[in-house]
């Protein structure tokens, strides 16, 4: 069953919770380096292993980072006060996990999506991070293991735990809200984005109910969702089954599920009545957040652009309302790299807007690192030597790359690789020659044969090794028409 | 051969002073405090760790300090005992539980590092309730400690090592943690000077947690003054710890020498009427004599006080239940190996945790219970609520309040073991104190019927320390003779238990 099987008479409802690893330094609570990928139980002291007597004291810049979070999602900060959220499991130190609960430090935001779906943001709160286990034997999970090994370097490390309102119905639009939050989490610092290594871990709540009722069906919460498209195929496969079992007249589970990578399919871990009772209660080794209005402010000035600003300001920069998939596609990218203000810079210098952004989603994307700090005025340079036809795209295409590894001038890299302009003269006569050799697709031309075109102007720069300008060659051709 | 100006024991500001002046070496002090140990220690058991090799080492340490002309501290070459609860560096640290026995802290107690940098040194560890959980240090896994005034008595608890090592005389000074009493009542059954600070005074990183929002390090001393000074050097701001007061103390050793005069003093009836008729002629006659001081004395009732008892009861083993989780198993202390990782914690738990420690855990973590938290614990605080109110109503009339610090004096050993009700209260009157964060001392005052040391305890409003100490010193002063520590401890008979 599909989608569209499902969408006549069923709906997904989905809510997503979203840890997002913030990139401070050091851990939540102690001096300990927050890295990924260092030798095991190497960045660990007393505080983060919980040995007795320990005691923890709160990282002002991840409170920073979590205010950024929060500001950047629309919502309000408000006072806060930490918790212990009690349950045993041996990757986690002291047996408790300090977390928010009642009191969270980010409320009542929320993101709007590119297809109009605002998703509300119930709130964005700071926690620690566990310990990595490693099981080994049995299938890779505690029960049945012969051993576990316990990695306590990720023990501490700050998160920011953001759990959206049941507002997603496909598993498109999930998809899209992650990958948003991803773009926003960057942009404001807060992350590294990565996914892959576990900087950004998504839980999904899902239920299904039929289309037009105003009841949440029970839901299930989906874990072990590793990449986008884990979260698309688990939803997907999680909706089917869900519906599978509501049509057939039973009940869903209100449960825990695992979903499989490999399989494509979620499989329950625990249910309701095997939930921990996690005992919260105020953290009393630590004192209530109370942030003043100036310093909330003080962190608004610190963010700059949020990606759906900067997608705007690009919009307008080529052109908008006219906005084909391709060019906002290019917006994305561009917005995604950190490159739009690089564009915004060219064009203030004068540069083709479209052009540029064209030469930077799809060319100097391909190195955003270099990109990201070349000379703007040598990139207005290069725009302009195109724009003009003083050279051709194929040509500016390398020009761009020799810039974005060397930092060199535009125009002695045209000349170190003999790219003078081609006079009008000597393209006139490599048009003649290519009509010469090839009289029957010209003559198709001639008839009207739009796409025979194509294969002329190749020719075309086949014979002036790629110095032709198309737009030149077109409009001969055009003339000779 | 031994000379009054050789004598030991003798008060911590003494010794200091010797040994600063170069009159006596600290490795000297620290022979004869191991001498006096080695005479008593087997009857009282008041340590469960010696460390006479580094106590020797950090002597001469000291010594060559004072030879360099170099300032060797307040404490320099005072001998000093540390509840076994708080972190040593490399030295064993077990809360006298089994759970933990053999357990090498990798790092100091904030308060370890500031008395070791204020020249005192550490003799050894002492025994207390296994996790600070009791009043008669009879929870030890290790065996109790005895009373030194009376072998067949408690010496109180739960820090009941450090209080008999005082009295007794093997150490001048002693570290405590007081949680609903644990310092005040162990002191006033030996007969000896212990302080609670004001919650957040006195760092409690390196203090192996019980209750973290009652528990609270102090002094125990055979003086006034020694207890102050020691006071001094553990209290004051500490970055490790979110709840420690980022305020400079004020100087408190110059606290006994201001008398009281002027001083409103209020005595707390509600107390007397449950305490035993030692206990109240003590603080009646307390009261009498720092009237004569030039003090305005009355009478106050704050009934709010006595529902501390309840509050704390759920509050404490609440906080216990979650700080004794991490004693899993898995890390460090002991383990008993078994099939899979729930069936380890349960059978190390079940191994490691003595009854009463248990009883705690299983009271708290009921009380945090989802259905049950409003009732219990919820409930609980807000009489925290009106505990701390009432306090502060009083204190707009007084400046520091008066009582008896136990409703008796030292019970026998096995009288309470059996009835834990009953063994609660014996902390009836500390526990408000640690509900409000307040600071509280006992001083001791009178001798009972029987001949044991009887406490008065004097109550303050926080960061109240220095008219508490007034009030100490001038309770001191004119406290009973003999009941003042230390005392040539009554050995054993052989027929106690």
């Amino acid at each position: 069953m599909s989608a569209s099987d499902r969408g006549d008479s069923f709906e997904v409802v989905i809510g997503l919770e979203v840890h997002c690893e913030l990139a401070t330094s050091t851990k939540l609570f102690c001096s300990c380096a927050n890295a990924f990928g260092d030798e095991p139980n190497t960045n660990i002291c007393p505080v983060c292993l919980g040995l007795p007597g320990s005691l923890p004291v709160l990282n002002k810049k991840a409170v920073e980072l979590a205010m950024r979070i929060g500001l950047a999602l629309n919502c309000s900060i408000v006072p806060s006060t930490f918790a212990r959220k009690n349950y045993f499991y041996p990757d986690m130190p002291k047996d408790y996990q300090i977390s928010q609960y009642d009191e969270p430090i980010n409320v009542n935001g929320y993101v709007d999506l590119a297809d109009g779906t605002r998703v509300g943001i119930v709130r964005a709160h700071i926690e620690e991070d566990t310990g990595k286990s490693t099981h080994i034997g049995g299938k890779g999970r505690i029960q049945g293991a012969d051993y576990s090994l316990i990695d306590y370097n990720r023990a501490g490390v700050p998160l920011v735990e953001i759990v959206s309102a049941p507002d997603i119905r496909s598993s498109e639009q999930a998809r899209a809200y992650v990958s948003e939050l991803r773009s926003i989490l960057v942009a404001v610092g807060a992350s590294d984005g990565r996914m892959e290594e576990g900087s950004l871990r998504v839980d999904a709540n899902i239920s299904v109910r039929p289309l037009g009722s105003e009841v949440f069906g029970t839901r299930t919460e989906v874990k072990n969702l590793n990449s986008l498209r884990s979260l698309g195929r688990a939803i997907e496969f999680e909706a089917d089954r869900q519906v599978a079992i509501v049509t057939s007249g039973e009940r869903v589970v209100q449960e825990t599920r695992h979903f499989e990578e490999n399989q494509g399919v979620t499989s329950s871990m625990r249910s309701k009545e095997e939930a921990n009772d996690y005992r919260y209660f105020p953290e009393p080794d630590l004192v209530p957040l109370r942030p003043d209005d100036a310093f909330v402010e003080s962190i608004r000035a610190g963010i700059g652009l949020l990606p759906a600003q900067r997608r705007e300001r690009l919009n307008a920069l080529v052109g908008a309302g006219e906005l084909t998939s391709s060019l906002s596609g290019q917006v994305a990218t561009t917005v995604d790299l950190g490159l739009d203000d690089l564009v915004a810079d060219v064009v203030k210098l004068g540069a083709n807007p479209r052009l540029a952004l064209a030469r930077t989603a799809n060319e100097a994307a391909r190195h955003p690192e270099q990109a990201r700090s070349l000379d703007a005025a040598l990139y207005a340079q290069l725009i302009g030597l195109e724009s003009r036809g003083e050279i051709s795209a194929t040509q500016a295409k390398v020009i761009l790359d020799e810039l974005c590894a060397t930092g060199e001038d535009p125009r002695a890299i045209a000349q170190r690789l003999g790219y003078e302009a081609l006079g009008d003269d000597a393209l006139e006569q490599a048009i003649d020659a290519v009509i010469e050799a090839s009289p029957a697709e010209w003559t198709r031309f001639l008839a009207g044969d739009e796409r025979v075109a194509q294969f002329l102007l190749g020719k075309v720069m086949k014979e002036t090794k790629g110095k032709a300008n198309g737009k030149a060659v077109a409009e001969s051709f055009a003339r000779r028409k | 051969m031994s000379t009054p100006s050789d004598s030991y024991p003798r008060p911590a500001l003494e010794i200091a002073s010797l040994v600063r002046s170069g009159t006596m070496s600290a490795r000297h002090v620290v022979e004869q405090c191991f001498a006096r140990i080695s005479e008593y220690e087997d009857d009282i058991h008041a340590f469960n760790t010696l460390v006479k090799d580094a106590a020797l080492h950090d002597a001469e340490r000291v010594d060559r300090l004072v030879a360099d002309g170099v300032d060797a501290g307040a404490l320099a070459g005072v001998p000093i005992a540390i509840k076994d609860n708080m972190c040593t560096r490399g030295i064993e640290t077990t809360c006298s539980s089994r759970i933990l026995q053999g357990w090498l802290p990798p790092y100091d107690a904030t308060v370890v590092k500031r008395v070791r940098e204020a020249g005192a040194i550490i003799v050894g560890k002492t025994n207390l309730d296994e996790f600070a959980m009791g009043s008669s240090t009879e929870n030890s896994a290790f065996g109790p400690t005895k009373n030194p005034w009376d072998p067949s008595r408690v010496p109180g608890g739960s820090s009941g090592g450090s209080a008999a090592a005082v009295a007794s005389g093997m150490t001048p000074l002693a570290l405590g943690s007081d949680t609903g009493g644990s310092i005040r009542q162990p002191a006033a059954l030996c007969g000896v000077v212990g302080i609670k600070p004001t919650y957040g005074l006195v760092s409690r990183y390196g203090l192996v947690a019980f209750a973290s929002s009652l528990d609270q390090i102090g002094p125990f001393a055979n003086t006034v003054a020694d207890a102050a000074t020691c006071l001094q050097i553990i209290a004051g701001h500490d970055e490790a710890d979110s709840t420690s007061i980022d305020k400079t103390p004020p100087h408190y050793a110059d606290a006994a020498s201001k008398g009281v005069v002027g001083l409103r003093i209020g005595v707390i009836e509600d107390f007397l009427s449950d305490a035993n008729p030692g206990c109240v002629d003590a603080v009646r006659r307390g009261a009498e004599a720092l009237a004569s001081f030039g003090a305005n004395v009355d009478d106050v009732s704050i009934p709010e006080l006595m529902d501390g008892l309840d509050a704390y009861y759920l509050i404490a083993p609440a906080e216990a239940s979650s700080n004794l989780a991490r004693y899993d198993g898995v890390r460090y202390g002991l383990r008993v190996p078994a099939s899979d990782v729930s069936s380890m914690n349960n059978a190390t738990r079940s191994a490691g945790f003595g009854q009463e420690v248990k009883r705690r855990i299983m009271l708290g973590t009921y009380a945090l219970s989802a259905g049950y938290y409003d009732a219990y614990y919820g409930q609980a605080q807000r009489i925290r609520t009106l505990v701390a109110r009432a306090f502060s109503r009083a204190y707009e009339r007084f400046d520091v309040l008066l009582g008896p610090t136990t409703p008796s004096p030292a019970f026998g050993i096995g009288a309470k073991i059996s009835d834990p009700l009953e063994m609660y209260l014996s902390d009836l009157f500390t526990i408000p104190s640690n509900l409000a964060g307040h600071p509280a001392m006992s001083v001791p005052f009178a001798l009972s019927d029987e001949g044991l040391p009887v406490g008065v305890q004097v109550l303050a409003n926080a960061l109240g320390e220095v008219d508490m100490l007034r009030v100490g010193a001038a309770l001191e002063s004119a406290a009973a003779p003999g009941v003042r520590g230390p005392i040539e401890p009554r050995k054993s008979t052989g027929a106690v238990r």
